[in-house]
């Protein structure tokens, strides 16, 4: 193998790479959707069960003409946002708190371990029967979903404080909550960071999983009538919607808020 | 109280330096038969044995030994972030019970705050002594300046290099005015052109503030260049073997033949308390 080479072909091959990365990856998409489109055009299912990409496609353009895939797009990220806002600060507490007082740690720290392992769904039989089929319901089980995981992953990051940094403000007169939220909040961001993307990402599949039994009209309540109306295109539609919002809020919020602070810490080099 | 000092005078006096007679802005310090011995899993460790030392205000003070030798715990111990095992720190007078703001750790990683700017970093000290936000910038403004940060108050940590991470700390450090600077190789990472540019603009802050400085290091011409007095330690158990008083005029030259004949004496009381073995290692360390 050439060992010598000049960093200026290194960059090219770089980019030649990527660039081959991403021819592959649409043809790999396109004849996806051929064979879907064959097999669909065999008939061996009927169209109602089995659409082609082109019924799933008119029948996104369609839900958006009517106004419909837009407003329950719009009251899922509503539900979303509030869930997932109440998580971020009661989890940011909590792990707080559980990361700095080792009482806390064994005793809540443990059963919050243990919550983390029941999948938040579970909680909607219950949200049911205190709250009613209203929005505090699916937000409550969208809370139960997000808030372990952010709380575990600030008290991980705490633990996990480098202790020059303590060293560093105590020294410079820091104490007490002016600690916490000026050092060791901001010392365990990167660390912090997983938890929220974990607690994002299961806030989303509770949203999804609780709208199923609602009957405002969400996103996962448009799941619920494609069904009832023997419309698997729209269902498909709407589960395209679905992956769409969920790669944009990864990508759009999360990956360039990760990037950033990944960059700030000295976590890569620049 | 802050700031009383005629900190306009660091600039001035870069290369005129040796007025004793300016106002020390510095306190005394007594470390009285401080000992460390830490406590581990893997059995105990004794890395300081008692050690005495008066201090005089505004006086410039290197502690010189090889690594693992216990100045840095000496220097923790100090700053109030350790407990000494037996013995206590008076500084001014005053007994040193936990972290206080009158006596600043430097670290050899300038430990800045990778979240803050330059500027907010400098301001970090002042912010938890409640400084009111205006007057909390223009100080930092100031000591920006005193270092030769001026046009990179708003950079980050990862776009400065070494040198400037030590400048931007010793900014924040001197920014809360403190009368007792504990730096511990501070300079230890930096590559030698850099260094002896920081100890120019050191050792003229130093005579700007006549704050007292306690400056470790493993580097005997460091150590001689910068300090009043250097105190040699030993290996671990660390105890202090020799006391130089080095009463050079500064700017101090490297070649000056008083100077090279300290560096002699003080490297050949260290190779005569480690071991054959260790002896290169002692030489490669102290250039």
């Amino acid at each position: 193998m050439a060992k010598a080479i000049s960093t200026t072909t290194n960059r090219r091959s770089v980019s030649n790479i990527t660039q081959s990365k991403w021819i592959r990856r649409i043809v790999f998409y396109a004849l996806l959707l051929v064979l879907w489109q064959v097999i669909a055009n065999t008939g061996v299912w009927p169209d109602y069960l089995f659409p082609g990409p082109l019924a799933v496609l008119n029948a996104l353009v369609g839900g958006f003409q009517k106004g419909q895939f837009l407003q329950a797009s719009l009251l899922s990220l509503q539900r979303l946002a509030i869930g997932y806002g109440i998580s971020l600060v009661i989890g940011v507490t909590l792990g707080l708190l559980i990361g700095r007082v080792r009482l806390l740690e064994d005793t809540l720290g443990s059963l919050i371990l243990g919550l983390q392992a029941l999948p938040s769904v579970c909680w909607l039989p219950l949200a049911i029967l205190w709250l009613g089929l209203t929005d505090q319901a699916v937000i409550f089980v969208v809370v139960m979903g997000a808030l372990f995981s952010i709380t575990l992953g600030v008290d991980a990051g705490v633990k996990n404080t480098p202790p020059i940094y303590l060293k560093a403000a105590r020294n410079l007169g820091a104490r007490g909550l002016a600690l916490s939220a000026q050092v060791i909040l901001p010392a365990a961001l990167p660390a912090i960071l997983n938890g929220l993307k974990q607690g994002w990402t299961f806030a989303w599949r509770s949203l999804m999983a609780g709208e199923l039994l609602f009957y405002s009209l969400s996103l996962g309540n448009l799941l619920q009538t494609g069904r009832d109306l023997n419309d698997a295109s729209q269902i498909m539609a709407v589960m395209v919607l679905i992956i769409t919002i969920g790669v944009a809020i990864d990508g759009l919020i999360f990956a360039p808020f990760e990037r950033r602070v990944r960059e700030r810490w000295g976590l890569v080099s620049s | 109280m802050f700031h009383q000092l005629a900190l306009g005078g660091a600039q001035q006096t870069e290369r005129t330096v040796g007025n004793d007679q300016l106002k020390p802005g510095g306190i005394p310090l007594k470390i009285e038969g401080v000992s460390k011995t830490f406590t581990g899993r893997a059995g105990t460790v004794e890395a300081l044995r008692p050690v005495d030392v008066d201090v005089e205000a505004g006086q410039f003070i290197c502690l010189l030994g090889p690594s693992g030798c216990g100045k840095s715990t000496l220097l923790s111990i100090i700053a109030g972030l350790e407990i000494p095992t037996s013995g206590a720190v008076w500084a001014g007078g005053r007994k040193v019970r936990g972290p206080g703001t009158d006596r600043v750790l430097l670290f050899q990683e300038a430990a800045l705050f990778p979240w803050l700017d330059v500027q907010r970093n400098v301001e970090f000290g002042l912010r938890q002594a409640g400084m009111s936000a205006k007057e909390r910038s223009a100080t930092a403004q100031r000591y920006i300046e005193l270092v030769h940060l001026k046009g990179f108050e708003r950079s980050y940590v990862h776009q400065l290099s070494g040198g400037m991470r030590q400048r931007a700390a010793i900014a924040r450090a001197l920014a809360i005015d403190p009368a007792i600077l504990l730096m511990d190789e501070p300079f230890g990472a930096l590559d030698a052109l850099t260094r002896d540019r920081l100890h120019a603009e050191l050792e003229s802050i130093w005579a700007a503030t006549r704050k007292t400085v306690l400056f470790v290091t493993h580097n005997v011409r460091e150590a001689v260049a910068l300090g009043n007095r250097v105190l040699v330690f030993s290996p671990r158990p660390g105890r202090i073997l020799r006391d130089f008083q080095i009463d050079l005029p500064r700017p101090r030259s490297l070649e000056d033949h008083t100077l090279v004949d300290y560096t002699a004496e003080i490297m050949s009381v260290l190779q005569a308390t480690m071991g054959a073995q260790e002896q290169g290692d002692a030489n490669g360390k102290s250039d």
